[in-house]
């Protein structure tokens, strides 16, 4: 059974208040909040292990090794990669998909290569494969043109990505297809598994965003089959300046380090260096060890929960969002309103309030929301204003604050006599 | 303090200077790339002075609200006055004090206007 009082309980920060009242946080699309156990693991590592990892010989060291070690175990089996040797810690998915950018596609670029991207991602996942895209005069500095062709997938007028297009963009055989599984700023599940099976009859790699999804859905990546796959721990009830790529080991064994540095080689002489094993390639530098031994209490966390339970419950509180707030007169909804299932993520605009005036105003109340562009201006331009409002739920939140939320919308209309 | 007083709601439903000059001699344009808010100032100087002045764009109560306090405060200013004018004097006159996430609302007139300073 669904206790929501029994989860809500294990975060501490939902018991503080804003503005003298009780905090409601429908910001978990930016970065979700942090279970005990999960504030708990990082303090005991710097309270009783705290020491770098791996070439340490005593006590400290060997135990703080283990744990690291252990939580990339964890994030492989949480994700169902076949081993741990397809983790590669970064700082976050930003971080993982410049790696993929800089590591596998840099190198492998020749002159008429595509790769297609969708309108709907999150900038993260527009800019790492631009910046590379970009040739320059070497002397002089002069920008001299693309490399290769960025391909944009179109959505349908319901805002759902156009697979009937996709079908034609893959007809040129691109090298690679980055996208969301899951929007940040319309909660759309994207049909992933059907996508990436239709991009490899192309020959197409496929890469997964799923610093959404993580946190909403169950993830295979051997069933989905993907490529590659990013990840954030602060977007999973984690802490931040941790994230995860997963990358298939057969890609992985051909690709060149990202950031050079210790721990990614083996041996270095003043003419020559040897590289480390895989994955310690590719995490130069003393990694984020609290922060990836925290993700893994995180994901200790979500794997003590019911996951259909939560899909269920999440779905309930989307439906209801939803409900509740297309009934406001003048409030205009972006996200799709009928979805079978949805994250209970809801882009909205109230009238001609900004959202920034709305997320002041709700924050007046306690209530944390986002505005702006969401860092999707592509996709924030096709609905045809500068900024939305989005309310991100997740499965600590309640139909009771939903009402709150409401409540506090219709004071927004009052106060701009809307 | 309530930021949305009667004040900014009626200089963002009603701004003052409201629209853009043909001709103007100076165009000035500042964005905030935090919400993509964009605000342009038009200038017509006569005799070194400021003759008329409008402004456009988009963006919320407070930045509207802000730019249309910002543009009255600088009619018949002349070029020499145009940095007198500090971002305390705005909020001074909307009676506002809007916290550090929601400053740069209040003075991306006043970004603008640096540009010409």
């Amino acid at each position: 059974m669904f206790d929501i009082q029994k989860i809500r309980a294990n975060f501490p920060i939902l018991n503080r208040s804003v503005n003298n009242k009780q905090l409601i946080y429908f910001d978990n699309a930016a970065t979700s909040q942090l279970p005990r156990v999960v504030i708990d693991t990082i303090s005991n590592y710097y309270t009783t292990y705290n020491s770098n990892i791996h070439r340490g010989i005593h006590t400290l060291s060997s135990e703080s090794t283990i744990q690291y070690e252990l939580a990339r175990q964890k994030v492989a089996n949480f994700i169902h990669a076949k081993s741990a040797d397809e983790i590669i810690f970064t700082r976050n998915a930003t971080e993982g998909i410049n790696l993929i950018a800089q590591s596998w596609l840099a190198p492998n670029i020749k002159p008429k290569d595509e790769i297609i991207l969708t309108i709907m991602e999150h900038h993260s996942n527009i800019v790492p494969w631009v910046l590379l895209n970009k040739k320059y005069n070497k002397s002089s500095g002069v920008y001299l043109g693309d490399k290769i062709k960025i391909n944009f997938l179109p959505l349908t007028t319901d805002r759902a990505l156009d697979i009937n297009k996709l079908d034609k963009l893959l007809t040129k055989h691109p090298k690679l297809v980055s996208l969301t599984h899951l929007s940040n700023v319309l909660g759309t599940i994207n049909p992933i598994q059907e996508i990436i099976k239709k991009c490899h009859e192309a020959s197409a790699l496929v890469c997964v965003d799923a610093s959404q999804s993580i946190a909403h859905l169950p993830i295979n990546v051997q069933d989905l089959d993907c490529d590659f796959l990013v990840l954030s721990g602060h977007k999973m009830f984690g802490p931040s300046g941790i994230g995860a790529i997963y990358v298939k080991k057969r890609i992985l064994e051909k690709m060149i380090p990202f950031l050079g540095g210790g721990e990614m080689v083996k041996d270095v002489s003043l003419d020559y260096i040897m590289f480390n094993e895989l994955p310690y390639r590719f995490e130069a530098g003393t990694p984020n060890i609290a922060g990836a031994i925290g993700l893994g209490a995180a994901i200790d966390f979500l794997n003590s929960l019911d996951r259909t339970e939560i899909i269920k419950y999440e779905n309930k509180l989307n439906k209801y969002l939803l409900k509740k707030s297309s009934a406001i007169d003048a409030v205009h909804i972006y996200s799709p309103l009928n979805p079978n299932l949805n994250a209970p993520i809801m882009a909205f605009n109230v009238g001609d309030i900004h959202s920034h005036d709305l997320a002041s105003i709700l924050d007046k109340e306690g209530i944390a929301i986002r505005s702006g562009h969401h860092c999707a201006k592509p996709l924030i331009t096709t609905f045809k204003t500068s900024s939305v409002a989005r309310a991100s739920l997740t499965f600590y939140n309640t139909f009771d604050e939903i009402d709150k939320f409401i409540l506090a919308i219709q004071k927004a209309k009052r106060l701009f006599r809307i | 303090m309530n930021i949305y007083r009667e004040i900014i709601l009626d200089l963002y439903r009603n701004p003052l200077n409201f629209g853009s000059i043909a001709n103007a001699d100076v165009v000035l344009s500042e964005t905030n790339q935090l919400c993509g808010d964009t605000l342009n100032l038009f200038f017509k100087f006569k005799n070194n002075k400021i003759d008329l002045i409008k402004f456009n764009g988009e963006g919320c109560a407070i930045s509207i609200a802000s730019a249309s306090i910002l543009t009255e405060m600088l009619k018949n200013k002349f070029k020499n006055e145009l940095s007198t004018i500090t971002s305390q004097n705005i909020l001074d006159e909307l009676g506002i004090n809007p916290g550090p996430t929601r400053f740069r609302c209040a003075t991306l007139g006043l970004e603008a206007l640096k540009k010409i300073i």
